[in-house]
């Protein structure tokens, strides 16, 4: 099914970051003037064609709201015969850049490639800290060898080059890498451009799950049914998906091979099956069981094979959430009244609460470093992506929109993926984890309704 | 729009004199091997054979690749040969008060008859599917659907059915009734639909 970009209108402010075509020239100033401050601005970034020839490639729009407080500039010269290849590299790397909030990319209006011997003070002085060069090269089995070299101008010298040879399949994961290595090189963050996010789709009748990259693009539907899909969970190593799926008229949880398509039966119990949560360490999975006349949260093999109760209560217990050390368990019960989130150890034992703002939180998340738990908040009726400091309990709200769902952490901890309603249309939001820097990552066409986001793991 | 302009040593851009990869390794990402079909060892051995769109290929095939499964129509519940359990096929739903799980007066006699229905044919099976309104999360609804079949499944047992003639299920609120956003809508689809198995 098709997803569309919803066309922007082009910036009528100053435009901050790519420059594509020729245009008017900009003097550029050095990076302590071009510091924006951190107040909440929009920055709409048009990524268009080269002006040099090549093959016609999709143009898409990111729109980011609010900006950082410094990014670092880095030109970025086309990739030596990219336009001869199916993916645009350098095109690719340049949005994951520009996506992060923390680079901030310029044209290098010169033809450069990782070999090229490059006169750095210029550069320097001129008010630009990196310059990025490559090639792609088709070799004779098909392949592809993408290299690049990254030059730091501060220092005044190489500091990163690659060479990474893929399939023809495998080339946009190798730009995301390539923004993956730059982006750490240069911030010390690493980045998350070559993971994956699944989500549903819902048009009519039909249900689709989905697997993109996490710049949007590359979909593919890894699951069609006529009936509801939910819980999208992936395995540690991103090679498998756990899923609820209502196929044979209940719920059930199955988990399938992403690259195969091999699907199995985990949970098909008596009753309800829901809410998958893998263990760190992908041996076992948590899962909402309502085997026993309450849903309650059980224990059990990823391969399948006899639950174990983790839950006691005469509530809902469900929506578990392992820590990252896989110790914990956080989820959602209804046992003190209305639902809130509470933690368990993961070997069983006594629950305790950790919400307590509000009378209504679900859908827990705990971030990669473990400090931290998104869930969704009702507030006024509407429902509202909160995050707390499990150390000292504070919690902010990150959005102002009313119709939140499924908070899932980026693995570098840097951001949020979540579902939402932007006038009449369901959106997947990604935000920073301070609510100031937020982009649309997809949104479908009226009348189909997207949701249940999940971020994937590193590792491919 | 900025603009760049530095100096390159034009005939050394364009020589390959350099060390291209000083200093740093080069990486290869690995061929994908042949991939095992998965075995299926759940509990329940269910095997639905899907329509896979493009099945992999030894040594070749791309690590982006994910595979599409497209589930056949009607793979659902087989409808119950025989006569139904009522009489009256429309009397089969059960609907209850916001955030409740009580089954109201309203409904004494339909219960009832169902309960000596499934008392009197121990050989009629029955699944009781509880339903949510839209209004919450999925999960959290998903298991308050089954409280709400959970809660006729109760009392057609305290009312002498047997445990396994029937199932309580849930769809919580992946299956509205009625949309509408409104209280209307809301109130038709907090529900439990009594079918036959």
């Amino acid at each position: 099914m098709g997803l569309d970009y919803h066309g922007h209108k082009p910036p009528s402010g100053a435009l901050r970051g790519a420059a594509y075509n020729a245009g008017h020239a900009k003097t550029l100033r050095a990076p302590a003037l071009e510091a924006l401050t951190s107040r909440a601005r929009r920055a709409f970034i048009a990524t268009g064609m080269a002006a040099a020839a090549g093959p016609a490639l999709a143009q898409f729009r990111l729109e980011i709201s609010g900006v950082g407080a410094t990014q670092v500039p880095v030109a970025v010269a086309p990739f030596r015969d990219e336009a001869a290849a199916s993916v645009a590299v350098s095109r690719v790397v340049r949005a994951d850049l520009e996506r992060s909030g923390l680079l901030r990319t310029v044209d290098a209006e010169a033809t450069l490639d990782e070999r090229s011997v490059v006169d750095l003070p210029p550069l320097r002085a001129r008010g630009i800290d990196a310059l990025l060069a490559g090639s792609v090269t088709r070799l004779a089995d098909g392949r592809y060898d993408v290299r690049y070299k990254l030059w730091d101008a501060v220092r005044g010298e190489e500091v990163l080059g690659q060479s990474k040879v893929v399939l023809e399949g495998d080339l946009r994961l190798a730009a995301h890498r390539v923004a993956d290595e730059v982006q750490h090189k240069l911030t010390g963050e690493r980045g998350v451009n070559a993971t994956r996010v699944a989500y549903v789709v819902r048009e009519g009748r039909r249900y689709t799950l989905h697997v993109t990259d996490a710049d949007g693009e590359g979909g593919a539907v890894a699951l069609a049914s006529p009936e509801s899909i939910i819980s999208p969970a992936w395995s540690p190593d991103g090679r498998q998906l756990a899923y609820v799926s209502f196929e044979t008229q209940k719920a059930v949880v199955w988990v399938q091979d992403i690259t195969t398509g091999a699907r199995r039966l985990v949970a098909n119990f008596r009753g309800s099956n829901s809410a998958p949560a893998w263990s760190p360490d992908g041996q076992r999975l948590v899962v909402t069981l309502s085997q026993d006349g309450l849903a309650q949260l059980y224990t059990l093999p990823a391969a399948g094979g006899t639950p174990t109760r983790l839950t006691r209560s005469s509530g809902i217990d469900t929506e578990a959430a392992f820590t990252p050390d896989g110790k914990t368990v956080y989820f959602v019960s209804d046992r003190g009244g209305g639902p809130q989130v509470y933690r368990v150890p993961a070997s069983g034992g006594n629950a305790d609460r950790v919400t307590f703002k509000g009378d209504y939180n679900i859908s827990p998340a705990v971030s990669p470093d473990g400090r931290q738990l998104a869930y969704i908040t009702r507030i006024s009726g509407g429902f509202r992506l909160m995050l707390q400091d499990l150390a000292d309990g504070t919690v902010l709200p990150l959005s102002d929109t009313q119709d939140d769902e499924s908070p899932s952490f980026a693995p570098n901890g840097r951001l949020l993926v979540y579902a939402t309603r932007i006038q009449g249309t369901d959106v997947l939001m990604t935000t920073t984890l301070d609510g100031k820097i937020k982009t649309r990552l997809l949104s479908t066409s009226r009348g189909a309704d997207m949701r249940e986001p999940a971020w994937g793991p590193y590792g491919r | 729009m900025t603009t760049l302009n530095y100096r390159l040593h034009a005939a050394a851009a364009l020589t390959a004199a350099l060390t291209l990869l000083a200093g740093c390794g080069t990486t290869k990402l690995p061929d994908q091997a042949a991939l095992t079909p998965v075995e299926n060892r759940s509990p329940v051995a269910s095997t639905q054979a899907p329509a896979v769109a493009n099945p992999a290929t030894a040594a070749g095939t791309p690590q982006s690749r994910v595979a599409s499964v497209d589930l056949a129509r009607g793979a659902g519940a087989a409808a119950a040969g025989g006569t139904a359990l009522m009489a009256l096929p429309g009397q089969r739903i059960v609907y209850f008060d916001f955030d409740s799980f009580v089954i109201k007066s309203d409904y004494k006699t339909l219960i009832d008859a169902y309960a000596q229905a499934l008392t009197a044919n121990r050989g009629k099976k029955l699944v009781i599917e509880g339903h949510a309104d839209e209004r919450g999360g999925r999960e959290y609804n998903l298991a308050l659907g089954q409280k709400r079949s959970g809660a006729v499944l109760n009392t057609l047992k305290l009312l002498g059915a047997n445990d396994t003639q029937m199932e309580a299920v849930s769809f919580g609120e992946e299956r509205p009734a009625a949309s509408g956003g409104n209280e209307e809508a809301w109130a038709k689809n907090r529900r439990a639909e009594l079918k036959d198995r």
